[in-house]
């Protein structure tokens, strides 16, 4: 937790904050700019280097967030709030979480952060060619994506923001996420002091997704390596990650990149934009189109050939959220929302299969007097 | 699973063929008779050889299997003695063959055989290339003996050199010697064939199965290729047809080549063309050995070698003077399967993630390369080259019992048992020698006519893939790997069974052969002769293919066969030429039509059929 204290440390020296970007553009980022941007739009900067197709976007950085706290002037009050609170006592934490966050989400933005912000999101629009262009509204918290850490969903996101005021407004109450109940109670358990730690808020342009889920660089049932299983369903990814949809299921070999396994399931409801509310929401898919496979086979592998690509380039199995734009061309449509290192099998000590047996013929011999199973 | 209890099968004898069990041998039969050995039976799992018999075995070409019975038992059991198996039990149900590998249940004996198993395989293993050297020694003077023994018809009088030089023997005498001479040096080459086999597929099955204990979802044609692209003389006679066609070119003689489908034709034309001559030395020069290729596996009478038919062989070098004046390659792409086979050895060699998996992964696959070029070579010398000598030999004998009046005709030799032959032979030269008519004139021929009845009505049987009762677990090497034995294949191809109106399938499973997808229009054939019938971008179904097939890969974009695993003909070949392959479906040239179209999904294993 080295980047936390650090991050403390800056912050704490006001006049540092004046050499420090409080924004910055994705692609300016990498993964050592975790204390920065943290760990979601660090990952996604280290994407965008590593030659990856990302929706685009940039991020209040740590320092911009901590700018503003130190202008709204809370964070003396939000200190005194928490003291003493026991992490195990949910609803006196639930309480001073909801004080916090309206504190936190009723402050005004700086000026000199919200010219920041709004000539970054101009900047965004102008690239993508849509005049006020929907954005998702992250925090990027830099705890969080930590191998061995991951408690991915803690923060908040906010999907199909458009225009300056809709996006200033998500921005802050991203900020006030990092003082949901959870995380003050995990921060509280893990002893990290609550004002040494900063977040930045990630605002990337929404892919507008015909179809969306996860992917993993890994078999999530079995941990062979040698495989990239994708789930997949119409619209955006959302349904596939709650688990409100049994998804089309690929398995691809990672060598090979060929399609070993295809499951088509029959999926009943899947998200996209309301436009009017600016929100997603969950649409029922027609019945004809229930069973019908939600990406087409190239795209299957060319998503695997990107999570190899991700894969090599992080050293280690990925867990990694995907979208195919529709509004964009096939060969330039499929994009990576996030990719962080997978943490379940990654962290199994996993036992040699070899069993000790070092030449050839110990393995032959032991394997005959195993035999194989039929069945 | 539940298979039928053998007895009970063979108790539905067909009409008409009652008394058949006297076509083959007698330990062949289940029993009813012998309770210890009826119990026996009734306990093993039985399963039906279709790999390597999938029509009746005819009477004589019963040697083979009774070859390999003493053969492959030998090695795994008296000679290296793998520690939990001895050897392979065999049965006969209305032609077709069954086999099971037999156990050894108690673990103090198998703890008991593993010292012998690891000092005798471990001397194979360690000493493989210089005993694979003598083994091609040793081959080789087999066949060179086989080669050279005469059977010669007996004279009405002896010549008069058996007097000058007092021989002191007559041809009577070596009539019957050399028979058993013939059969002799068969038997001996199946030794031969089995001296390496069970080691090489015990390196090969158990580096499939580290890999994929690894990768657990490793597709078995994946590990196949990290062991792609060695050099095996089993290529060689596609070559010589390879070699043969651009020298045609050459020599400018391709025009007649090609003009007929029939090589007595052929031949007469290229002779009349001033480089024909050479052209036609070029083509006698790679007959020998290279074109003692069979058809088929070899394995029967039935297969004939391109040395016997030469319309076939010549019909290779047609298809590829087409490829070449179309200006496309015919050279197998080795070069590129190289760099693909390192390419995919690498990527999952860095997914390895500790060291102790590492080692044993290098050692399992340097292993496997060692044996592969063994597990693959052996073929040509024993099923091709020798058996096609053989079994002409065979028909020099058969000629000379036609002469005498014990068969009507050359072929009908093959409905006689081996022994029966020797004892037939005895009838004759004892008669020759005495001036007197065989005994056997009158009794073999309607014999011979109610056995052939017999075979027709054994044909329309259909083979129940296993019988008995199945284990839960098979340790015999060549089970798995070759036959491909497990209780997923068993089902796979029990339901298809069960399906009455084959026209209603839509969809067949079998093993991923060779990755890929393509769809195109099926061409059914059932021998090599067929395949001349092969159309650009067809996809070839057939019951199973062999070397002597190579040619028809060069114009198909997939195969399709009812029997074989991954490490089959079919499913080497599509992957050294880059096509996909679906192996092992059980019934595919009985569902597939020529005509339909088809989708070949080689990395799944699923041919799809649109109606």
């Amino acid at each position: 937790m080295g980047n936390v204290v650090a991050i403390g440390k800056i912050r704490t020296e006001a006049w540092m904050d004046s050499a420090m970007p409080k924004v910055c553009w994705f692609e300016e980022c990498s993964k050592d700019s975790v204390a920065l941007v943290g760990g979601k739009c660090a990952s996604l900067g280290e994407l965008i280097n590593a030659g990856v197709r990302v929706p685009p976007g940039f991020a209040l950085t740590t320092h911009g967030y901590a700018q503003f706290m130190r202008e709204a002037g809370i964070q003396p009050e939000v200190t005194a709030l928490l003291k003493g609170l026991d992490h195990e006592d949910m609803d006196k934490l639930e309480d001073a979480s909801r004080i916090i966050r309206e504190m936190i989400e009723s402050r005004p933005i700086c000026i000199e952060l919200e010219d920041l912000i709004g000539e970054s999101y101009r900047k965004l629009s102008n690239r993508s060619g849509i005049p006020a262009v929907p954005v998702a509204v992250r925090s990027s918290a830099t705890a969080e994506d930590l191998p061995g850490a991951s408690f991915a969903g803690q923060q908040d996101t906010y999907l199909w923001i458009r225009g300056i005021d809709e996006v200033m407004h998500h921005v802050r109450r991203c900020i006030s996420s990092l003082y949901t109940g959870r995380a003050i109670a995990y921060r509280m358990k893990m002893g990290f002091p609550h004002e040494q730690v900063a977040i930045s808020v990630g605002i990337q342009k929404m892919a507008n997704s015909f179809s969306a889920g996860v992917m993993f660089t890994i078999h999530p049932t079995n941990g062979d390596r040698s495989v990239i299983v994708i789930d997949s369903n119409y619209g955006f990814g959302e349904s596939v990650v709650s688990g409100e949809v049994t998804p089309d299921h690929f398995v691809v070999n990672k060598v090979a990149l060929d399609i070993m396994e295809r499951t088509i399931s029959r999926k009943e409801i899947c998200y996209t934009v309301d436009l009017k509310a600016q929100k997603s929401v969950a649409t029922e898919i027609p019945f004809e189109r229930q069973t019908v496979q939600s990406i087409i086979d190239d795209e299957v592998t060319e998503l695997a050939w990107m999570g190899k690509q991700i894969e090599k380039h992080y050293g280690r199995p990925m867990d990694i959220e995907w979208a195919i734009d529709k509004d964009l061309p096939a060969g330039g449509n499929v994009f990576i929302l996030q990719a962080r290192p997978e943490t379940i099998w990654s962290n199994k000590k996993q036992a040699p299969v070899s069993a000790g047996s070092a030449s050839a013929m110990d393995y032959i011999l032991s394997s005959l007097l195993t035999g194989k199973k039929v069945g | 699973m539940k298979f039928p209890v053998p007895h009970d099968v063979k108790a539905k004898t067909i009409p008409g063929t009652e008394g058949w069990e006297r076509m083959y041998p007698y330990q062949y039969q289940f029993v009813t008779d012998d309770p210890v050995r009826n119990q026996y039976e009734k306990e093993t799992f039985w399963f039906y050889d279709g790999l390597h018999y999938p029509e009746p075995l005819y009477p004589f070409d019963t040697i083979w299997d009774e070859a390999w019975f003493l053969a492959l038992s030998q090695f795994n059991n008296r000679i290296f003695q793998v520690p939990p198996v001895r050897g392979v039990d065999h049965r006969i149900i209305n032609g077709y063959v069954y086999i099971s590998p037999v156990p050894v249940k108690d673990g103090a004996e198998i703890g008991s055989r593993v010292p012998n198993f690891m000092e005798r395989a471990g001397f194979y293993y360690k000493n493989w290339d210089m005993l694979e050297a003598k083994w091609k020694l040793k081959m080789e003077a087999t066949i060179k003996e086989l080669e050279d023994l005469q059977i010669s018809p007996l004279p009405d009088l002896e010549d008069i050199s058996v007097v000058m030089d007092a021989l002191g023997e007559s041809k009577g005498y070596h009539l019957i010697k050399n028979y058993d001479d013939l059969i002799n040096l068969g038997i001996k080459c199946w030794q031969y064939h089995f001296e390496f086999l069970n080691l090489g597929y015990a390196a090969y099955v158990f580096f499939m199965d580290f890999c994929q204990k690894l990768f657990p979802s490793i597709p078995l044609q994946r590990i196949t290729q990290m062991i792609s692209g060695i050099d095996v003389i089993m290529y060689r006679p596609d070559d010589e047809l390879k070699e043969l066609a651009k020298s045609a070119i050459a020599l400018g003689v391709d025009g007649a080549v090609t003009a007929n489908r029939d090589w007595a034709t052929v031949k007469a034309n290229v002779g009349k063309l001033p480089k024909g001559a050479e052209w036609l030395a070029a083509f006698e020069k790679a007959r020998y050995p290279w074109f003692n290729i069979s058809d088929g596996t070899g394995w029967f009478h039935t297969d004939r070698s391109w040395n016997d038919n030469l319309d076939v062989p010549l019909s290779g070098i047609q298809t590829y003077i087409g490829r070449l004046k179309i200006g496309a390659t015919i050279d197998r792409p080795t070069e590129q399967v190289r760099a693909e086979r390192d390419r995919i050895t690498a990527e999952y060699r860095a997914l390895i993630t500790n060291e102790a998996d590492l080692k044993q992964f290098d050692e399992l696959l340097g292993c496997a390369k060692t044996v592969f070029p063994y597990v693959e070579n052996h073929l040509f010398y024993v099923e091709h080259w020798f058996h096609s000598v053989f079994w002409n030999k065979i028909r020099e004998v058969a000629a000379i019992m036609k002469d005498h009046g014990m068969i009507k005709d050359i072929e009908d030799i093959w409905y006689l048992r081996r022994d029966e032959i020797k004892s037939a032979l005895w009838d004759v030269v004892t008669a020759w020698a005495t001036g007197v008519t065989p005994r056997g004139t009158t009794t073999w021929p309607p014999e011979i006519e109610w056995r052939k009845g017999v075979m027709e009505k054994f044909r329309t049987w259909s083979v129940p893939p296993a019988i008995g009762i199945a284990p839960e677990v098979i340790q015999e090497p060549f089970t798995i790997v070759l036959w491909g034995v497990t209780n997923k294949s068993l089902s796979d191809w029990s339901a298809v069974q069960e399906i009455t109106d084959p026209d209603s399938i839509t969809e067949l499973k079998g093993f991923a052969g060779s990755p890929g997808v393509v769809e195109g229009k099926a061409r059914v054939c059932r021998t090599a002769m067929d395949i001349r019938d092969l159309q650009d971008g067809e996809i070839l179904v057939a019951p199973t293919t062999s070397p002597s097939w190579a040619p028809a890969f060069a114009k198909i974009k997939a195969c399709v066969t009812d029997v074989g695993g991954v490490m089959s003909h079919a499913a080497i070949v599509c992957r050294e030429y880059g096509l996909p392959a679906i192996v092992g479906t059980g019934h595919g040239t009985k569902i597939i039509k020529t005509g339909m179209t088809i989708r070949v999904d080689g990395s799944t294993g699923l041919v799809s059929i649109t109606r």
